[in-house]
């Protein structure tokens, strides 16, 4: 399972990355988009992947017995999907102003505060 | 109990609350304003006193033991940062009492300028990076809407920009938060110092360092990642502007000081030499692209830039000296930059311009102005008896004894042209004729009760200057005591661990 996570979080980070450098501010906020899902992706699998194991705790003992999931990861998942989810309708929002105030998808046409 | 300790926080957080509860009362919202930064800085400088007083002060959220919750901890450094929060806080929000207008006012400037602080202090107080990247997703939220304030063309093109850059660098950040919890499997900073001692030589430790280094690089604008910076700096209302300059690219600054001599302190040939040629290029590409320009608010951007490097410096070095220098050098950074963005904002004001070419005169007409724009900016180029000369020379004398010449020569030579740039400031703005009638834009009106609100942060700000530079005693025994507890990463997990161990019970926070 977990080769095939590397390489899914590989693949979107690469396609993150592409769609980044296009010019059109459209594709700039689709891959800040796929960005954030790859960190996601990858802080979730960093925990390792185990299946059917949830982290309880067995009465009478003070830690769980055999190896079970590590919740926290997904508790950082989480914050990193509503924080992610926040900034970028932020981030739609303003590529919606700017195309609005600008009359331009292309990053090119933005370099008037360029030095 | 210490309250002291998440007062910083919860004030700028409450204020916020309190000015979008009254969303509709305009005076409600300026009251609130000037009194939740006054309270930010005056709980501040409590906090400084204890923690000067009883060494670095803990405090474990919700009583859940050090590396379980999430642990607020106040060293020096962290304080001294959230101190000079207070003062740009309190000065900016006195200024923009009389630079915001209605409109800016009415979509919400004063709650974002609380939110923006309380994510600063925030930074700056936690023990937990996880929790330190939620404060930066905090302050860049906050700025990020504080950028795009009035929603012109410059400010959208620029705030692309700034957004999309920052939202990498906090991606990185991520993953690599995310990384060193799957190699360690804890998020609290003292206890991921403890653990890494242990895994020293391991190549993936070396990789996490780097990842930090261009997260918080991208943030501190580095080079050569600072590109955002110029690009939008010049762009918000100015107040907005000065708040950025004197806090955002500072809390990067911190955090690399933080990462740097608390975790990822046990290969400095290798990282902190690629801080070492990161800061002499940062100095030199600021201070020439500075040279470039000529409109007031671009050149002080790059300026900032170019300081960032002497701060990156203190901290590549690695001697004990070279620390004192950077923490001194982000101390009196922070305060002169700020004055001088709100000298700037003065100047468009009175002249309704940023740009050198339509200014003029300004020594004639308003001579007071140009003494308060003199001391900042002698400051900034490293005049003595200013702040900024104690600041670049204990830096340089470190550079010196670290043998690193090829360094220290840069920060010289960028001091001279720093001297360069400001000079022609006050030649363009101050010191020429003023521009014949045609070639300027009709004076704005001027409202002389505003033009004291203005002025007054600024002189506050210059006195702030001065007292550094004249009282430069206590202020280097300040630096040389957070610098030695930045050198003995062992204090700082002691003091949210405890001594007994993994498991200790934690510090003096608990109740």
């Amino acid at each position: 399972m977990e080769p095939l996570m590397a390489v899914a979080i590989g693949i979107l980070f690469a396609a993150a990355i592409y769609m980044m450098l296009r010019r059109s501010i459209v594709k700039l906020v689709i891959g800040l988009m796929l960005l954030s899902n790859a960190a996601n992706l990858l802080i979730f699998s960093t925990a390792g992947m185990v299946r059917g194991a949830p982290p309880l705790v067995a009465q009478g003992l003070t830690a769980p017995e055999g190896v079970v999931a590590d919740p926290l990861p997904q508790a950082l998942v989480l914050t990193a999907i509503v924080i992610a989810f926040g900034v970028l309708s932020f981030a739609v929002v303003l590529v919606r102003r700017a195309w609005e105030i600008v009359r331009a998808d292309d990053l090119d046409r933005m370099k008037d505060t360029d030095t | 109990m210490n309250p002291q300790i998440a007062l910083p926080i919860l004030i700028p957080l409450l204020a916020g609350a309190v000015s979008l509860v009254f969303w509709r009362s305009r005076g409600m919202q300026r009251f609130v304003a000037v009194a939740g930064t006054g309270g930010l800085l005056a709980t501040s400088l409590w906090l400084l006193a204890t923690v000067s007083r009883d060494g670095i002060l803990v405090m474990q959220m919700g009583d859940w033991p050090a590396p379980f919750g999430i642990s607020l901890v106040a060293d020096l450094l962290g304080t001294i940062m959230v101190v000079l929060t207070g003062i740009i806080g309190f000065a900016v929000a006195l200024y923009s009492l009389a630079t915001t207008g209605r409109g800016h006012e009415a979509y919400g400037y004063f709650p974002l300028m609380h939110l923006l602080l309380a994510g600063v202090a925030g930074a700056f107080l936690t023990g937990d990076i996880f929790n330190l990247y939620v404060w930066f997703e905090v302050m860049l939220v906050a700025s990020f809407a504080l950028l795009i304030l009035g929603s012109e063309k410059a400010q959208m093109e620029g705030a692309i920009k700034y957004v999309t850059l920052n939202l990498l660098s906090s991606v990185i950040f991520l993953v690599a938060v995310g990384l060193l919890y799957g190699m360690v499997g804890t998020l609290n900073m003292a206890d991921i110092a403890r653990r890494l001692a242990s895994l020293e030589g391991n190549g993936m430790v070396d990789v996490l360092a780097m990842m930090f280094m261009v997260a918080f690089g991208i943030k501190a604008a580095a080079f050569p990642l600072f590109f955002w910076l110029p690009a939008s700096y010049h762009t918000p209302p100015v107040a907005v502007s000065a708040l950025f300059a004197g806090l955002l690219t500072k809390v990067g600054v911190y955090a690399l000081y933080r990462v740097f001599t608390l975790i990822f302190h046990h290969s400095p040939g290798y990282t902190h030499e690629i801080l070492l040629w990161g800061a002499g290029l940062t100095m030199l590409s600021g201070v020439l692209g500075a040279a470039a320009q000529f409109e007031f608010r671009r050149i002080l951007s790059f300026h900032i830039v170019s300081q960032i490097g002497y701060m990156i410096l203190g901290l590549a070095l690695f001697t004990p000296l070279a620390i004192i220098g950077g923490v001194f050098y982000i101390m009196h950074h922070i305060i002169v930059k700020t004055n001088l963005f709100l000298v700037s904002g003065i100047v468009h004001r009175l002249r309704g311009s940023y740009e050198l070419k339509k200014l003029g005169g300004f020594y004639r007409t308003h001579p007071w102005l140009a003494v308060l724009f003199l001391i900042p900016a002698l400051s900034l180029a490293g005049m003595p008896p200013l702040s900024g000369f104690f600041a670049k020379f204990i830096v340089i004398r470190a550079g010196i004894e670290a043998e690193a010449y090829g360094v220290t020569f840069i920060a010289l030579l960028v001091g001279l042209l720093t001297l360069y740039s400001m000079i022609k400031i006050w030649a363009e703005v101050f010191w020429k004729a003023t521009p014949p009638e045609g070639d300027v834009d009709p004076y704005p009106e001027v409202n002389q009760r505003e033009l004291w609100l203005m002025t007054a942060p600024a002189i506050g700000l210059a006195l702030c200057t001065l007292f550094i530079g004249l009282n430069a005693g206590p202020i280097h025994a300040l630096a040389e005591a957070s610098a030695a507890e930045l050198l003995d990463p062992e204090r700082y997990i002691e003091a949210v661990l405890g001594s007994g161990g993994e498991r200790g019970m934690g510090g003096g926070g608990a109740p």
